[in-house]
């Protein structure tokens, strides 16, 4: 009896210091956020009053946020299929080999490891007009037009996202190569002696078998784009989301709410939205997770 | 080996070894851009025709590099530390002690996995304003220093470890604390080797919260000040490139060394879906 009190005594005493910090560094700013979204707060003034929904009918009648809000969908709806897209493929061939299959692995998840300051001024680096931009030399050597990739509004946005899909792939492929691997060997063995062909193969079984990885990959990388901000940050000229604002996501127009422009009630209720966003998500993810398939 | 599968074999390598220059190619243009002289930046050659090491000196000594790197070193080595003795002490406390309230706590600290840091910088920032923590280390650091995800991680492993082996201990007379840290944390060094580089790696490059809570250019870490140093001088793409070499090269290094703890850290956290 004596040392089950102790036992229990000992828990708590250990975990006094974590609840604390989450108690105070997670919990208490979120209600605090959702707190600050309803009052007109500013951060030079002391006054913070109680206004209701009126940040969130404000944000909405702002065309930036409205552009900020479409282009962050954009880079989720270019970006997501192109990283599953191409790392469910590359994870494929992957597989195929066993010599060097380390030694690839490798290679393609340094980008994810690298810092993406660096990465981002080196693409911008490359991305420069001609004769400097090192990709346009390149065009240019194919006999291809030139292209102004990050100076043009409307290839800015798409040129961020084959950066951000350069970083990502290499991390997905890593997680596609270890689902693909615990498939158990038996399945496809079975399913060849029943006369299946390699198509077959791929399309009835190792893809069916591998949809939990997909889902969590796809989810995992929308969020991943709903947040992109590091990138377009460094990328378009003096970290203003431009040119003419049609690189600027959501993130980027927070921070500019919040630390530019010292606007806290507007800036805490675009975080809001997109925390609303990314729990719908999430909660979809878990539904579809919990759907049991048999095969 | 049939001849299609062979082909198939052939071709697989032939893709994956053409990405290959895909893969590194930006970093070997970063690297060859630092070494070019100023006078060559804008030339449209691979590599520099009088290669230099001038670059560096000059970032090395004219500018706060130096200082960046230090903060960024201190930084990312004190969060990792603290990351992995709360983590695993709060994830062996919850795998291994019976009291009540142990799975309320576990998902509400679980839950926190939710919010989006997004959406806690400005009630941070206007903590850290209040209670004098911009421009500190400590400012940077706070929100990091424990993780919901390691401490899920950590419980996993540390309900491996047989409790016969922790009432043995006790029976020996070793205190509570001394059971966590000489019997428990052994036996999961390698979850621990997997977390630790994780989250070096993750706060080694962390961009938004830094930026919010420096002002000054003096406590930048390695990212924000590479961010600073490279729209001051825009047009320099060769320093900006031997910035981006010396905040890329260590991490690289840190990579190749512990590639295995890496790789496996990154399965680890798909284990989280």
């Amino acid at each position: 009896m004596k040392l089950r009190h102790k036992k229990i005594l000992t828990a708590y005493l250990f975990l006094l210091v974590p609840l604390t910090f989450f108690a105070f560094i997670r919990f208490y700013p979120m209600i605090s956020a959702f707190y600050i979204s309803f009052t007109d707060w500013n951060i030079i003034s002391p006054v913070k009053n109680f206004v209701g929904l009126a940040n969130y009918v404000k944000i909405f009648n702002d065309s930036v946020f409205r552009i900020s809000l479409l282009n962050t969908l954009k880079y989720v709806a270019y970006g997501v299929p192109s990283v599953i897209v191409l790392s469910l493929i590359l994870a494929l061939l992957l597989n195929n080999i066993t010599k060097l299959q380390g030694f690839y692995r490798l290679i393609y998840v340094m980008p994810y490891i690298t810092p993406l300051v660096a990465t981002s001024w080196v693409w911008r680096w490359m991305y420069q007009k001609p004769p400097t931009g090192i990709i346009n030399n390149f065009l240019n050597m194919l006999g291809l037009p030139t292209r102004s990739f990050l100076m043009s509004t409307t290839e800015a946005l798409p040129s961020i996202v084959v950066t951000t899909v350069w970083i990502e792939v290499g991390y997905c492929i890593i997680i596609f190569l270890a689902g693909l691997q615990s498939i158990p060997k038996e399945y496809l063995e079975a399913a060849r002696v029943d006369g299946a062909n390699r198509r077959q193969l791929l399309f009835k079984i190792t893809i069916p078998l591998l949809n939990p990885v997909i889902v969590f990959l796809s989810v995992m990388q929308t969020i991943i784009f709903l947040r992109i901000f590091t990138q377009v940050y460094n990328m378009s000229d003096q970290g203003s989301g431009g040119p003419l604002n049609s690189t600027k996501p959501l993130v980027l127009y927070i921070y500019q709410k919040a630390f530019k422009s010292f606007d806290m009630g507007t800036a805490t209720a675009a975080t809001v939205i997109l925390f609303l966003i990314i729990l719908g998500i999430t909660v979809v993810q878990l539904k579809v997770l919990n759907k049991k398939v048999e095969y | 080996m049939t001849r299609s599968e062979k082909i198939i074999k052939i071709f697989s390598y032939l893709i994956l070894t053409t990405l290959i220059i895909v893969m590194t190619f930006p970093f070997i243009w970063m690297v060859l851009s630092s070494l070019k002289p100023f006078r060559e930046i804008y030339r449209p050659y691979l590599f520099p025709k009088n290669p230099t090491l001038d670059n560096y000196k000059q970032i090395l000594s004219s500018s706060l590099f130096p200082n960046w790197f230090l903060n960024s070193l201190f930084v990312a080595l004190s969060t990792t530390f603290s990351v992995l003795f709360f983590d695993s002490l709060v994830g062996y406390t919850i795998a291994k002690y019976r009291f009540p309230g142990r799975n309320i706590i576990f998902i509400f600290i679980l839950s926190t996995l939710m919010i989006p840091t997004e959406m806690l910088i400005i009630p941070w920032y206007i903590m850290s304003s209040r209670l004098g923590w911009i421009d500190t280390y400590w400012g940077i650091m706070f929100p990091g220093m424990i993780t919901a995800f390691g401490i899920f991680l950590m419980r996993q492993f540390m309900e491996t470890i047989p409790n016969d082996l922790l009432d043995a201990a006790r029976i020996d007379g070793i205190s509570e604390f001394g059971i966590f840290l000489k019997i428990a944390l052994p036996l999961v060094k390698p979850a621990l080797a997997s977390l630790a580089i994780l989250n070096f790696i993750g706060n080694w490059n962390a961009f938004l919260w830094p930026l919010i809570v420096s002002s000054k250019p003096k406590m930048y870490t390695l990212p924000v000040g590479l961010a600073y140093f490279s729209s001051e001088n825009l047009m320099h793409w060769e320093l900006i490139m031997t910035g981006a070499t010396i905040s890329t090269v260590p991490l690289i290094m840190v990579f190749l060394i512990f590639q295995k703890q890496i790789i496996r850290g990154i399965m680890l956290s798909g284990l989280k879906g």
